[in-house]
């Protein structure tokens, strides 16, 4: 074989891989191959490894649309948005208020969402917007402030006591062969996912989701071609509120507080960060993969590693995110950052 | 009629430092103009004046009344087509997103526009799927004035469309912006350091020396004087 031709054939054969698409670069795609078959594997194996596996999932569910809502204002902004897990925490007293005045829970749930994105655009608005171009560190701080605000605003017509939450699906379990499921949790994957892929065609496919990536990805040369950039940060904003609305509605049933309060949401925004890093704090699908792989990971090492309590959960959610920026910071699907300065 | 571009004692700057010192210049509808300078003549900030991308003052009218205040989003809605240094391709997206994004001013259906964009760059269907920085750089260049088509705009703003290009694909760069200049009606204001190739597309030029015009008039004139024949064509 022609030792002097063998780079050229290489090169082609990635310009190809890039033609066709492919998502990730190889090994991280054979990784998260080998991790699906080790699930479905598994799964056939063991019932209570498939009932495990399908809770890891609902809640990386969960963490993965949080997550997500983090990363569509990274990208736009390079700001992580600490406020995130606040205004989820807010949207879902939001819900909790129109259940109590009788509303129907679907009707509750699609209300608060149209609530959250108004809201959500209304903050960028009124909060970020006068801060839009100075650093990143003085709109990251305005973010954490904002925290303070809503939960303050949230004690203060809620109260901090505890207060249940209903759920959307029965909790009553359902049988298939000898593997016993919880309706909620495949509901909240339902939700989550169908989320996800909502947001997806969204950006795919219409005019205003292409120019908000437009805007994200170069602000200069999408005012030139007419989009008005500043619009669609506020945008982002409200769409990243609906999809924390969405994780506080589904978390909000089954929260480690046991009901939700005003700092409910705050060890979900951990878990939430820990998924966005592990899947590339820039990329989107990188946010959804890494909130299902830690909830499932989560969920299995607590049922299978002795020491693993549930206790310790969270420091293995730390102990993962400080793994990740130490060992691969661009994430599962992140493209290493390459600045000229 | 009036001038469909004029500008009036335009001066600009960046920060602390003037980069434009009065600007004179009009451009008749359907003409081709061109704006020779070497580097740092002030030839890209002109078009930024114009499109509102650098802090500027001074009287820019389009089709008789002034340009205003409003951003170069607001600009791009009037009817002016900014392909800026660089090109201002989206090189993340697709060849076809970048095009569905050059018509985000308009309204309706794209179909026809994509099929004429494609008797114009016969390559662009081929290679519709593709990520734009995955172009060449004169592929790039084709893409960034098929998305000014898109936006069907009266005035087309082009910022150094040779740069960096060989000199066979660059030619084939004026044929086409003669084509649309032609056929489609397009009125455009071009910057060059080629002035051998901008001269022989254009009707006018002006040469900008450090922030100011040094000289002006029809093409074929400027072509025959001494003093830029010595500095820009090299003869």
């Amino acid at each position: 074989m022609d030792v002097a031709r063998l780079p050229k054939q290489l090169a082609l054969r990635v310009s190809t891989a890039r033609e066709v698409g492919l998502p990730a670069p190889a090994p991280v795609g054979l990784a998260l191959l080998a991790a699906c078959i080790f699930l479905t594997v598994g799964s056939l194996a063991s019932d209570t490894f498939a009932e495990h596996t399908v809770s890891g999932l609902a809640a990386g569910g969960v963490y993965g649309s949080l997550a997500l809502s983090l990363v569509l204002i990274y990208r736009a902004t390079e700001v992580i948005n600490f406020a995130q897990g606040a205004m989820a925490m807010f949207t879902t007293y939001i819900a909790w208020q129109l259940l109590h005045w009788g509303l129907p829970y679907w009707g509750a749930f699609f209300a608060t969402l149209g609530i959250a994105f108004f809201g959500g655009i209304t903050l960028e608005r009124v909060v970020i917007r006068p801060v839009e171009h100075r650093s990143v560190l003085t709109v990251v701080v305005v973010t954490i402030g904002l925290v303070f605000v809503i939960q303050g605003v949230a004690t203060w017509i809620w109260a901090s006591d505890l207060r249940g939450f209903p759920s959307a699906f029965p909790t009553r379990p359902i049988r298939v062969g000898g593997v016993v499921f919880s309706l909620q949790d495949l509901g909240t994957i339902g939700v989550s996912i169908g989320a996800v892929v909502v947001l997806w065609l969204f950006f795919q496919f219409t005019k205003t989701g292409l120019a908000m990536r437009a805007a994200a990805l170069r602000p200069a040369a999408a005012r030139l071609v007419g989009v008005r950039v500043s619009w669609m940060l506020a945008l982002g904003w409200g769409l990243a509120a609906v999809l924390g609305a969405i994780a506080g509605l589904m978390i909000a049933p089954t929260a480690v507080s046991g009901g939700i309060q005003p700092t409910f949401m705050d060890l979900y925004l951990i878990y939430a960060f820990a998924a966005a890093v592990l899947g590339g704090i820039e990329s989107p699908a990188g946010a959804v993969v890494g909130g299902l792989l830690l909830g499932v990971l989560l969920d299995l090492l607590t049922t299978y590693v002795n020491f693993v309590t549930s206790e310790i959960r969270f420091s293995v959610a730390l102990g993962l995110l400080l793994a990740v920026l130490v060992i691969r910071p661009s994430g599962l699907f992140g493209r290493a950052a390459v600045k000229r300065v | 009629m009036p001038p469909l571009l004029e500008l009036e004692d335009v001066h600009a700057r960046y920060g602390p430092i003037k980069a434009l010192h009065g600007v004179t210049l009009t451009v008749d509808e359907g003409q081709i103009v061109t704006v020779l300078g070497a580097n740092g003549a002030g030839k890209t900030t002109t078009l930024r004046a114009v499109s509102n991308t650098v802090r500027r003052s001074g009287v820019l009218r389009f089709d008789g009344r002034p340009l205003g205040r409003g951003g170069p989003e607001s600009v791009a809605r009037k009817g002016i087509a900014h392909v800026p240094d660089g090109r201002g391709t989206f090189s993340e997206l697709t060849v076809t997103e970048n095009l569905r994004l050059g018509a985000y001013t308009r309204r309706g259906p794209l179909k026809g526009d994509l099929k004429r964009v494609s008797s114009y760059f016969p390559w662009i269907e081929r290679r519709a799927d593709q990520e734009a920085g995955t172009l060449s750089g004169g592929e790039q260049q084709m893409l960034a004035l098929a998305r000014a088509f898109m936006q069907r705009p009266r005035l087309l703003l082009l910022d150094e469309p040779s740069l960096g290009l060989a000199p066979l694909v660059v030619q084939e760069i004026f044929r086409i912006v003669k084509d649309l200049n032609e056929r489609e009606g397009v009125t455009v204001l071009v910057t060059e350091q080629n002035a051998n190739i901008a001269l022989q597309a254009a009707e006018n030029a002006y040469v900008l020396e450090v922030g100011r015009v040094a000289l002006s008039g029809p093409s074929a004139d400027l072509q025959k004087d001494e003093s830029v024949r010595k500095s820009y064509l090299g003869y």
